[in-house]
Formats: structure tokens, C-alpha cells, sequence
């Protein structure tokens, strides 16, 4: 498949801060690309090297054919963006908004309009139409910044952090978009903190940190990445606790929790076989839970230490 | 479309987001002929009795003699606004959603120019009403007031680059409503509230030479039939070197990359 999106050893400094410190990336035409990482990992700036919005300090970008050195309105003609704050004009409605940038597309006023209300039909925000943008709630504005940026039928989709902000509820109406629009040939290009929400969108996910590409590949790529899952334990007291590590012996101890980690693939022979030793000499645990490996593992096992911004958001 | 003809339409998609913008908050429109008219009252019934003695007439001719400088003023406070609305832009988000679009660069500010020019005739216009409201009798014929109106179509066109740059310089809106504003008082040291002549040797130097000074006399001439002189070619001058000045300040710092 030729490439939507090939970028090679970007690279960008704050002063003496280095920000991006040689990214290279590949999205193949109509795939979902995922770009994954903690505050300040590069994320955005990386978004704006790539929609034009500020200049690489090194490295060659090309976008849906388009050298974004030697022909940045080329990459804009190809483009829609939505960055990680809103780019609505509050003092216009969500209809006026959307007409703006149709305008500005050159659509014409028929098909500029009709376009316009098919957008705020399939955004879920009809009713809202003729209220000014100032008024909508973050959901709201996310939809609309969305719709604004899909006016111009972008075949290349840059999304910082789509979701951020959002309900669960919101969050999955704009997975499902996300999902429709990739089912229409589109190519996106998302940022994200949510390990989950990788998973879920993209086929392609690079692991971003302190500006380097720590990994690359497909959700399951990365998972396999990793140390095995495990099953969790947790009992009572601590007699309990010693007696049931005594018995399996590969297990890794968490006293002040009173859980046992038993390495494990998490299948239902492999439980049972568990929950049978156990049985066997009585010991009762309180609580089970089974734990697949995720991303949360793969941040774990390649930045060597947890995803910070994932706690500190959740 | 040419190019030519894609940056035309997309500077007139953008003066007709300003006209929206401007159409939904009236108050801040009319807000620009607020000052102006307050200064007006104040001047002709506060100081006019006394002013009007000093310039050896009536209350009555004070008030004509006046009104060229509260114009002016009411052309500096819209510039005010323009800075001030070009500050929110490029402050906010929707810039950054212009620049990752294929339009033309420059069409964001001349839709901002454009803009500013109708709403400040309307203030002007709004404040000259006032002015014959309350007895301003000019005795100039119809071309008179057109040239009146090419007059202040020039000093405002040439304000209002000066503003966009402010704007565009200006790190926050709150900032950019302050940088204008020793512009709206500058008809005051000029001949526009007093005459020049009145000054102290320092100020009247600089009363004299300042560039609001020749705008307010050509406006004068025009108006009352005083003489213009070399006036209207010093204002031309003055008025094509701050448009100059506004214009390429405002279009390099505009097309500089964000340095958020
Ligand atoms: N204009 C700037 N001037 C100086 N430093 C900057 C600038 N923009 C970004 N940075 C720095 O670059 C680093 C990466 O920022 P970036 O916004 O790309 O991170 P991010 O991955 O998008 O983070 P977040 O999840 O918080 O949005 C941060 O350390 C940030 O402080
Ligand atoms: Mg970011």
C-alpha cells in the first residue's frame, strides 16, 4: 500500500530542550496510526511538524505525495486536522462554524450548506446548530471541532488526543466516527494516553517517550512483547496467604496486599488446574482476578516505569 | 479559481465572519463611539464656555471647532477594537485550524481590515449625528464631504493596519486593548481640543508635528472652511507611512511560525 504519511528522523529543540529526537514513522493509506505516549513525550509537537503548523528542525516529511518542505499547501489541500484544544470560533453557532470552513473550501453555498447539515446530523448535534459554539460543553465542542475539520473531505486525519476530556459515552460515539471514517478510505493519525484506546483503533502503534520511538507495531505485536499475564490472589489473612504461597511456588508474594501473582496464560484449563491445588488443600482465596497482559505492561516493560499520565488522568 | 481570485474570496469569507461577529455584539460596536461622544459632552458643556472664549468665539463655535478631533478620536478607539479582536485570533485555536488550511495567509487580516473599515465609518458616522445633534453646523458642500469621507476612509485604513500589527504583537487580548491607547488620546496633544498655539514651546513643538495635527486641520478645512494649506498632503504622507509600517509589521510577525 503506498503511504499516507512517511516521516523520517524528525527531529525538534525548545532552545536547549530536545523535543523530538529523530522519529521516523510509516502509515500506510487507510490504516489507523497510534501515537502513544505520557505529557510532554512529543505527541503534539509532533502533530504540528506533520500538519504544518511549525518546522521540523531536521528531517523530510512527505504526506499523501505532497514534500511538506517544498509544498506545505499541497499537505493542506490533503489534511484535516483536530488538535488537542478546541479551534472553534465561539462567537460564530456550530452551523456558522461549519459554513465557515466550508466557505473556505470553496464549496459553494448549496453544497457548502447541505454539507454542513449532514455533518451536524451525523455529529448528533442538530438541535445545537443554531446555538454559538461558546455555549456547547466539552463533548459538544470536541464533535463540532471534529465536523469542522472533516468539512474539506481530508483524506489524511491528524487527531491530538480525540478523546481526552471526554465520557465514556462521548468517547466511544467518537470511536465509532473514528471507525467509520477509517471504513471510508481515510487515513488517521491519532495521539493518545489511553493505552485502551490504542488498542482498540489503531493497526499500527508507536510507543513515544521523551521524544524517541521507544516501540512500534500492532497492538498484539507489542503484547507479545512482554512477560505473560497472570492470575491475582488475594486472601484474608496472612496464614492463609503463606500457606497458599508454600503450595505454588512459582508465585511472587505481595504481603501488605495479601496477593500471590501466579504466573499464568489466564485460559480456563490453566485456572481450573489452579483453583483444583488450591481446593486440594483447602485453602480458600478471597478474591480471583485474571490479568492478560495489556499496554499498560508493554509501557511498563519499555519505558521502565508505570504510565504515569494514565494515573494521573484516571 | 486563481489564486488571485482564491485569496479575494477567502479575505471576503473572512470579512463576513467579522461583520457576523460585529452584527452579534453590537454594544461592542457602538462601545467605539461610547468615549468619543462622552469626551464631546464633556468638552463642549464642562470647558466649552471657557474653551470657546479661548479661541475667541462661543460655547457654539467650540463645539465646531471640536468635533474634527472627537472624529478622530472615534477612528482611534475603532482601531482599538481591531486590535483587540485580532489578539482573540490569533491567541485562540481557530488560528492554528486556518494555518493547517490550503488559504490564503494574508486573507485572516484583510477581512479584519476591511471589517474595521465599515464598522468605524458606522462609528464615525454615529458620532458626526451626535455632533450635529447637539449643534455642530459645518458649512462644507457636497464634495466637501466627500473628500471628508476620503479623508477619514484614509486615516482609518492606515489606524487599522497600524492595529492589526498590535494585535498581532500583542501577547493576550487584555494586552492588545491596552497598546492603542495612548492613540485615542492623541487628538488632545494635537490641535484637535485646543489650539497649538496655546501650548508651551516643548509640547506645541510636538503638538505641531505630531500626525493627527495635519488629519484634524484637513478635517477643519474641509469642514468649517478653515484654511487646509499644506495639511492634506502632510496628512497623505503620514497616513501611507503608518499603513506601510502597520502592514509589514503585522504580515511578518503573522507569517512567523507560532512561537507559543
Ligand atoms: N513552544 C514550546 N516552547 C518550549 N517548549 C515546548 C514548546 N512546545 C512544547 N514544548 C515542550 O516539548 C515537550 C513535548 O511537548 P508536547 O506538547 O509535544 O507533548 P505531548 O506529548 O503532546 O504532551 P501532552 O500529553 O501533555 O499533550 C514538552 O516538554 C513541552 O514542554
Ligand atoms: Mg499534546
Amino acid at each position: 500500500m503506498p503511504a499516507a504519511i512517511k516521516a523520517t528522523g524528525l527531529r525538534k529543540s525548545y532552545g536547549d530542550k530536545l523535543v523530538l529526537d529523530g522519529i521516523d514513522l510509516y502509515v500506510p493509506q487507510g490504516t489507523v496510526f497510534a501515537l502513544l505516549g505520557p505529557n510532554g513525550a512529543g505527541k503534539t509537537t509532533t502533530v504540528q511538524i506533520l500538519s504544518t503548523l511549525i518546522d521540523a528542525d531536521a528531517g523530510q516529511v512527505e504526506i499523501a505525495g505532497h514534500d511538506l518542505a517544498e509544498d506545505p499547501d499541497g499537505v493542506r489541500s490533503a489534511i484535516g486536522v483536530t488538535g488537542q484544544f478546541s479551534a472553534l470560533d465561539d462567537k460564530l453557532t456550530g452551523r456558522e462554524n461549519l459554513i465557515l470552513m466550508a466557505d473556505l473550501h470553496h464549496l459553494g453555498k448549496i453544497e457548502g450548506r447541505r454539507r454542513a447539515d449532514a455533518l451536524l446530523e451525523r455529529f448528533d448535534l442538530r438541535d445545537a446548530a443554531g446555538k454559538l459554539a461558546a455555549t456547547y460543553s466539552g463533548g459538544m465542542r470536541r464533535r463540532l471541532d471534529l465536523a469542522m475539520t472533516l468539512v474539506g473531505d481530508p483524506r489524511v486525519i491528524f487527531l491530538d488526543e480525540p478523546t481526552t476530556g471526554l465520557d465514556p459515552r462521548s468517547r466511544r460515539t467518537m470511536w465509532k466516527i473514528i471507525g467509520d471514517l477509517v471504513a471510508g478510505g481515510v487515513t488517521v493519525l491519532l495521539t493518545t494516553q489511553y493505552l485502551d484506546e490504542a488498542d482498540r483503533l489503531a493497526d499500527q502503534i508507536a510507543v513515544l517517550d521523551h521524544g524517541r520511538l521507544v516501540a512500534q507495531g500492532s497492538a498484539q505485536e507489542l503484547k507479545r512483547r512482554v512477560p505473560g499475564g497472570h492470575i491475582r490472589l488475594r486472601f484474608a489473612d496472612a496464614t492463609e496467604l503463606h500457606r497458599a504461597a508454600h503450595l505454588l511456588t512459582d508465585a511472587v508474594l505481595d504481603k501488605e496486599n495479601l496477593t500471590l501473582r501466579v504466573p499464568s496464560d489466564g485460559s480456563l484449563p490453566a485456572l481450573r488446574a489452579l483453583l483444583d491445588r488450591l481446593d486440594a488443600t483447602a485453602v480458600q482465596p478471597e478474591e480471583l482476578q485474571v490479568h492478560t497482559p495489556d499496554l499498560d505492561d508493554v509501557f511498563f516493560a519499555l519505558t521502565g516505569r508505570p504510565d504515569t499520565a494514565k494515573e494521573a488522568l484516571r | 479559481m486563481s489564486a488571485l481570485s482564491h485569496a479575494a474570496s477567502d479575505s471576503a469569507t473572512m470579512l463576513r465572519r467579522n461583520l457576523r461577529h460585529a452584527l452579534r455584539y453590537p454594544s461592542l460596536t457602538l462601545s467605539v463611539a461610547g468615549l468619543p461622544i462622552i469626551f464631546l459632552l464633556l468638552f463642549v458643556y464642562v470647558f466649552g464656555g471657557a474653551l470657546g472664549t479661548g479661541i475667541g468665539g462661543s460655547r457654539a463655535q467650540y463645539l465646531d471647532y471640536l468635533v474634527p478631533g472627537i472624529i478622530l478620536m472615534t477612528v482611534a478607539s475603532g482601531s482599538l477594537m481591531t486590535a483587540v479582536a485580532v489578539s482573540v485570533d490569533v491567541t485562540e485555536g481557530i488560528i492554528d485550524r486556518f494555518r493547517t488550511m490550503a488559504i490564503s495567509r494574508a486573507s485572516l487580516l484583510t477581512g479584519h481590515v476591511i471589517g474595521s473599515l465599515i464598522t468605524t465609518m458606522f462609528s464615525t458616522a454615529l458620532v458626526i449625528g451626535f455632533a450635529l445633534a447637539l449643534g455642530f453646523r459645518p458649512d462644507a458642500g457636497p464634495v466637501e464631504w466627500i473628500a471628508t469621507i476620503g479623508v477619514l476612509l484614509m486615516v482609518t485604513f492606515a489606524l487599522t493596519w497600524l492595529a492589526v500589527a498590535l494585535g498581532v504583537f500583542a501577547k493576550s487580548p487584555e494586552s492588545a486593548s491596552n497598546l492603542p491607547l495612548p492613540l485615542q488620546l492623541l487628538p488632545m496633544i494635537g490641535s484637535g481640543f485646543v489650539p497649538t498655539g496655546s501650548m508651551p514651546a516643548g509640547l506645541r513643538w510636538f503638538a505641531e508635528y505630531q500626525p493627527f495635527t495635519p488629519v484634524i486641520e484637513t478635517l477643519r478645512g474641509l469642514l468649517m472652511g478653515t484654511p487646509i494649506g499644506h495639511s492634506a498632503v502632510t496628512s497623505a504622507a503620514w497616513c501611507a507611512g503608518i499603513a506601510l509600517v502597520g502592514y509589514v509589521w503585522a504580515k511578518t510577525r503573522f507569517n512567523r511560525n507560532r512561537a507559543r
